[in-house]
């Protein structure tokens, strides 16, 4: 059956809601149950929405479509990007919720409806085809979020989620009377219109800055990256994996969607801003991560440098580098995640996540070791892990636009080795100094269920990312045929026959070797 | 399956099996099958290699599976198989075949061996990748691939923090060679549209009179990209600047340093550039480039070679040395030298590092050689074995009639450059003679310090322990030993390796002794068998060059021979007519001889300008940056302004939220009331 008989997304925001309604008023123990259950539901609709998913077909794909009140309208619909995006949500939550199974004692029942509600609301921040109703998810997913980060989460809690909060507002505000503005100009909150509605170039300029105030935190660019560090190192270990896994994922998808194809000269004109953040980011906040203590810290640090890879792609204009930003977005997803549930798994262990209070945990801890090592290595960009096939996408797409940026962005494979085997380092290898941390047993049936479908994603990812290639390609073929027109002419131009250069070329290649060679034989 | 496919892949599924199922399946089955796995490979590689050899075979691309396809850029799995290919899969596949089995009995009571042996045949499948890569980005997968398993064998001994140190530094520095890698790879793709290696190769002719944008400058398209893949060769092959990281891999197990750091993975770069030969021939400059770092490194790594102490060490910088030559050989136009000298290196440094193995195990894993000294007579195999690798790393024979493996393929290299035209060969000939000279100086040198002269055992601390555990093990024979050694053995008695260290040794042993000869026409010799060899592979074979190389007058043949010859003279004059002159000569240039020791310094030099700034800066830019300007200026600046920062702990739990969502509420209630003003 084809899922396209129903209204498959609105079930999908359905069922995670009706599970939170329920969890609020069920027991700690049932209210674990129930949101397993739900999660793990979404992931099978999400299976199969993927699976009725056409790649060749229709632009928008399960498209819903209902009047509300004044302009705005039930509208739901995907493409193969939102597809992608709408995946991770529903692969990561199952995990997250097993995740907390044991570590959330307290009102678990708020927590779990916490959970299954952001759920709702990133899949209709990925699938909302109206701008306010994408507005309205957009801002709304921060409160389950900011309720985690508030309620269960560390010491310093309050201070985070105030920076969090701050930020966020601030971006919001700008973007929310741009959407206004819009609306009234075209007529109409539909974003597939939208898509192909061409606002004045000089309107374009304030839209887009508007748009960026927002999306800059939620990616975050570097300067307004530092609620970012706070906020992980207080959430609980789910609520880490959400917030890196896929709330960071909106920044990206929004200047995928609105950004780019709806002011393509104003993101044109904007390219050497956000190449140049990128550029900083990349080098800054590999450096912080380097220095850091505590484990969290450190891995968020690397995802604002991993982020700045995916500004920097989105902003290439051309196919290679927004495929790679967006596998870039995915992968992170998994690897990030994935490394937040490995500092979870010793945190739950010894509570504490100063790197030097661990020590030799391969010793105690093989498979954890094992599964670190490949999470380490996959945010490192091996070939053969999901990191490299966005990063070199992402690069290979910079180039043609700037050399400058390609060699320093790049410069992050080299910096990223020295912070991630320098975590590793000292967390997995080395003598065993600290008794407490040598008596930790290894991963237990549970944690290493959670980790084992992300690894095994990680390398599908990174061996055969055509799954994940073929849904977007056509998408990201029509983004780059819109914006083509604005396209930079990039640096690494070619000039035939230049002869300023020539002293550099083997001249009249033989020629000399055989005048030599003769002369000897006779 | 094809056999490509099963020599490829066995090892990874090997690697797979031991490492994962260890638990079920046991030691001993772990061992069986990597080793068993590898054994297969190598048997079914020298049919392939010797099927290019008689021209029965033909290059072909065997497809495996689709990777990638973004817009234009398209680079899938598939194993390439040409003469070039062919060469490096019986290198590979023989070098590790017998590094596992040697493995056998040198890591007989380490309690962690089936992940050893499945990191071996692991990084035997990404050396397998690397050298079958039809396109760049295989290659590249590869290439990291065996930086993956060199770090992970490097750091086998987790526990050490200097093998832990060693291995990230292997990793880094080989990362800083890939960013020039990767931007090559970017740079080629968007130029000619693909990263297929045939199609480049056959596309760069075309491109040769261009230029192109690079960092605001305007330079020479294939100078730019052929310098660009030059570094990530560097890196890998640790040429002089990037060569930090090959002295210190010598913290993993001997075996590794045999396979991977001597035999294998360092050759890399040398076959990159032999893969692509064809566009390195349109860029002079690059060529130049290659051979002044490649006879840099070759005189460089010699110098240091000449005042190290640690066995590993100086074989280390004599591969470091060895494959300076190699690049100089490629660097002006002798392509096919180069690739011969990294065949006949492979079984001659492979054999010397296990050899050394050999004595390390005999010795109590003592790797001093100060503290060794007249084994000779106590493990004679492993010294023949050494001999026979020396004899072959040296260049002994006669000019005319043959000799052993690297008098054929080193000789062959120092003639090329004499007889080429290349701008900077005459540079290179004169470097590689002199390096020669010490090449054979820091060989003997080894030999007869561990092998000749008195027992100097007593002093080391590995021997004294070994010595006192036996005493407290056997006290019955214990009153034989205590206080009446003044023989400088202190009582121990080194033994001969078992026959899984020994087969090895002997197998090798014969491929220093024949390899050169055996092999010279197919790879050096035009009309003989170069010229069809390798027309089955992307290598530009000059023909021209070979025909120069053959009528260089006599006193350029001999030049090796008498560089060798001084050197063991001088070796044989220094440690064994009379020891201790080498101390005397120390002294007299000290400073000199404190540069080579400090291995010019490198270390140093880098810790101070990069590692010390970065993690400066990063506490810079977190204490100073985050915290300092962007924190206090922004979120904190904003929370002071408005008075808030008293009260915030007691509004965050519940306040906030409800701002947050009454702020969105008002805002979509005003964006509401004002759409149905609007639409009135």
């Amino acid at each position: 059956m084809n899922a396209a008989e129903l209204p498959i997304l609105s079930i999908m925001l359905a069922v995670p809601l009706l599970g939170a309604v329920a969890c609020l008023f069920a027991r700690a123990e049932m209210a674990r149950i129930i949101a397993l259950t739900a999660t793990l539901f979404n992931l099978l609709l999400g299976v199969w929405l993927w699976a009725s998913y056409d790649p060749a077909g229709a632009q928008w794909q399960f498209v819903e479509s209902a009047a509300l009140f004044g302009p705005i309208g039930w509208k739901l619909g995907i493409d193969g990007i939102s597809l992608l995006l709408i995946m991770l949500s529903v692969f990561l939550m199952p995990i997250c919720i097993g995740a907390s199974w044991r570590a959330v004692t307290e009102r678990v029942g708020l927590y779990m409806a916490s959970f299954l509600l952001m759920e709702t609301l990133m899949i209709g921040v990925f699938a909302a085809q109206d701008l306010m109703l994408f507005y309205i998810m957009f801002e709304a997913g921060l409160i389950p979020m900011y309720l985690i980060i508030g309620i269960w989460g560390g010491k310093d809690r309050i201070y985070a989620s105030y920076k969090f909060f701050l930020y966020t507002l601030l971006g919001s505000v700008f973007m929310l009377l741009a959407m206004l503005w819009m609306i009234q100009q075209a007529g109409t909150a539909d974003i597939p219109t939208l898509l192909n509605h061409d606002f004045p170039p000089e309107a374009q300029t304030i839209l887009w800055l508007a748009f960026f105030a927002s999306f800059a935190v939620k990616m975050p660019m570097w300067p307004v990256h530092t609620w970012l560090p706070d906020a992980h190192v207080q959430a609980p270990t789910a609520g880490s994996v959400i917030l890196a896994g896929v709330l960071l994922k909106m920044g990206g998808y929004g200047f995928l969607r609105f950004s780019l194809p709806m002011f393509p000269e104003a993101s044109a004109q904007f390219i050497w801003l956000i190449f140049g953040l990128s550029m900083v980011a990349v080098v800054y906040t590999s450096l912080v991560a380097l220095v850091q203590d505590d484990m969290k810290k450190l891995i968020a640090y690397s995802s604002v440098a991993h982020m700045a890879i995916v500004t920097v792609g989105l902003f290439t204009f051309n196919q290679q580098g927004i495929e790679g930003a967006i596998i870039v977005m995915l992968s992170h997803g998994l690897v990030s995640g994935a490394l937040f549930l490995c500092v979870g798994v010793i945190y739950d262990r010894l509570h504490t996540r100063e790197i030097s209070r661990y020590g030799g945990l391969s010793i105690n801890m093989p498979k954890y070791a094992l599964l670190f090592m490949l999470f380490t290595m996959a945010s490192v960009g091996l070939p053969g892990t999901s990191g490299f096939v966005g990063e070199f996408l992402s690069l290979a797409g910079a180039y043609k636009v700037s050399t400058w940026a390609t060699l320093i962005a790049t410069t992050g494979i080299i910096l990223g080795a020295g912070y991630m085997l320098y975590l590793y380092r000292r967390v997995a290898f080395g003598e065993q100094v600290n008794a407490d941390a040598a008596a930790m047993p290894d991963l237990d049936n549970r944690e290493l269920w959670l980790l084992a479908p992300i690894a095994a994603a990680v390398l599908w990812m990174g061996v055969y990312p055509e799954s994940f290639l073929a849904p977007i390609r056509r998408d990201v073929a029509t983004i780059v045929d819109r914006i083509e027109r604005a396209a930079p002419a990039g640096d690494s131009k070619l000039k035939e026959h230049d002869k300023t250069t020539a002293k550099y070329r083997v001249q009249a290649h033989g020629g000399e070797h055989d005048k030599k060679a003769e002369g000897a034989a006779h | 399956m094809s056999s490509i496919e099963i020599i490829v892949f066995g090892p990874l599924l090997a690697a797979i099996v031991a490492g994962l199922g260890q638990n079920f399946i046991g030691k001993t089955a772990a061992k069986v099958i990597t080793t068993g796995g590898l054994f297969l490979a190598c048997a079914l590689s020298w049919p392939i290699f010797l099927g290019f050899l008689t021209g029965n075979e033909k290059a072909y691309v065997e497809p495996v599976m689709q990777w990638v396809q973004s817009g234009a850029l398209k680079f899938d799995w598939e194993l390439r198989v040409d003469a070039l290919t062919a060469v490096m899969l019986v290198v590979i596949t023989t070098v590790s075949a017998l590094v596992h089995l040697y493995s056998w009995s040198y890591m007989e009571e380490d309690p962690d061996q089936p992940r050893f042996f499945a990191y071996l045949s692991l990084f035997t499948f990404a050396m397998l990748m690397l050298v079958t890569a039809n396109n760049l980005v295989q290659m590249f997968f590869g290439w990291e691939g065996v930086g993956l398993a060199s770090y992970l064998l490097i750091g086998f001994w987790y526990k050490k923090p200097s093998a832990n140190a060693a291995a990230i530094k292997a990793f880094v520095v080989n990362r800083v060679g890939d960013l020039g890698f990767m931007l090559g790879i970017f740079g080629v793709f968007w130029l000619f549209g693909t990263v297929s290696i045939p199609d480049i190769l056959a596309a760069a002719p075309e491109k040769a009179g261009s230029s192109i944008g690079f960092l605001g400058m305007r330079v020479d398209t294939m100078s730019l990209l052929c310098m660009l893949l030059f570094i990530g060769a560097m890196g890998k092959s640790a040429q002089l600047g990037l060569h930090t990281w090959l002295p210190d891999a010598m913290e993993g197990p001997t075996p590794v340093s045999a396979l991977i750091h001597a035999a294998t993975m360092v050759t890399a770069g040398v076959f990159m550039v032999c893969r692509l030969s064809p566009l390195f021939e349109t860029s002079q400059f690059a060529l130049n480039v290659v051979t002044i770092v490649g006879a840099t490194t070759a005189l460089f790594a010699a110098t240091v070679g000449l005042v190290q102490t640690d066995i590993k060490r100086v074989i280390a910088y004599s591969t470091c040395s060895q494959l300076g030559y190699m690049f100089f050989a490629a660097g002006v136009g002798a392509y096919g030298a180069a690739m011969f000298h990294l065949f006949t290196h492979a079984f001659f440094k492979a054999l010397l590092f296990l050899g050394a193995g050999s004595v390390i195990h005999a010795m109590h894993h003592e790797q001093d050689m100060r503290y060794y000294g007249g084994l000779r007579k106590h493990i004679p195999l492993t010294f023949w074995a050494m001999t026979a690798g020396t004899l072959a790393i040296t260049g002994v024979g006669i000019v005319g009639i043959g000799g052993f493996a690297g008098f054929h393929s080193k000789d062959a290299i120092i003639e090329a450059a004499y007889a080429s035209t290349a701008p900077w060969g005459g540079y290179a000939f004169f470097i590689g003679v002199f390096a020669a000279l010490l090449t054979s100086f820091y060989s003997w040198r080894l030999v007869f310090l561990t092998f000749f002269g008195k027992p100097r055992w007593a002093q080391s601390e590995h021997i004294q322990h070994a010595v006192h555990d036996d005493h407290h093990g056997h006290d019955d024979h214990a009153h034989d030993h205590h206080g009446t050694h003044d023989d400088g053995t202190a009582g121990y008695h080194p033994h001969e390796s078992p026959w899984p260290m020994l087969v090895p040794l002997g197998v090798l042993t014969l491929g220093a002794i024949a390899a050169g000869y055996l092999f010279k026409y197919d790879f050096i010799y035009a009309e003989e068998g170069g010229t069809a060899f390798w027309a089955a592979s992307t290598l530009y074979f000059n023909e021209h060059l070979i025909h120069a190389m053959h009528h260089v007058p006599l006193w350029v043949k001999l030049a090796s021979t008498v560089a060798m010859l001084t050197g063991l003279f001088t070796a044989w004059m220094m440690y064994i007519r009379k020891p201790g002159s080498a101390h005397t000569l120390a002294g007299h240039f000290e400073p000199l001889y404190k540069f080579f020791l400090n291995k010019w310094y490198f270390d140093e030099l880098y810790n101070l300008i990069f590692v010390k700034p970065a993690f400066w800066f990063g506490r810079l830019f977190w204490k100073g940056g985050d915290i300092g300007i962007i924190d206090r200026f922004g979120p904190n600046g904003s929370a002071a302004a408005v008075g808030l920062t008293s009260r915030l702990a007691v509004r965050m739990q519940s306040g906030y939220l409800y701002t947050y969502a009454l702020v969105m509420l008002l805002g979509l209630v005003a964006a509401i009331s004002w759409f149905m003003v609007q639409a009135r």
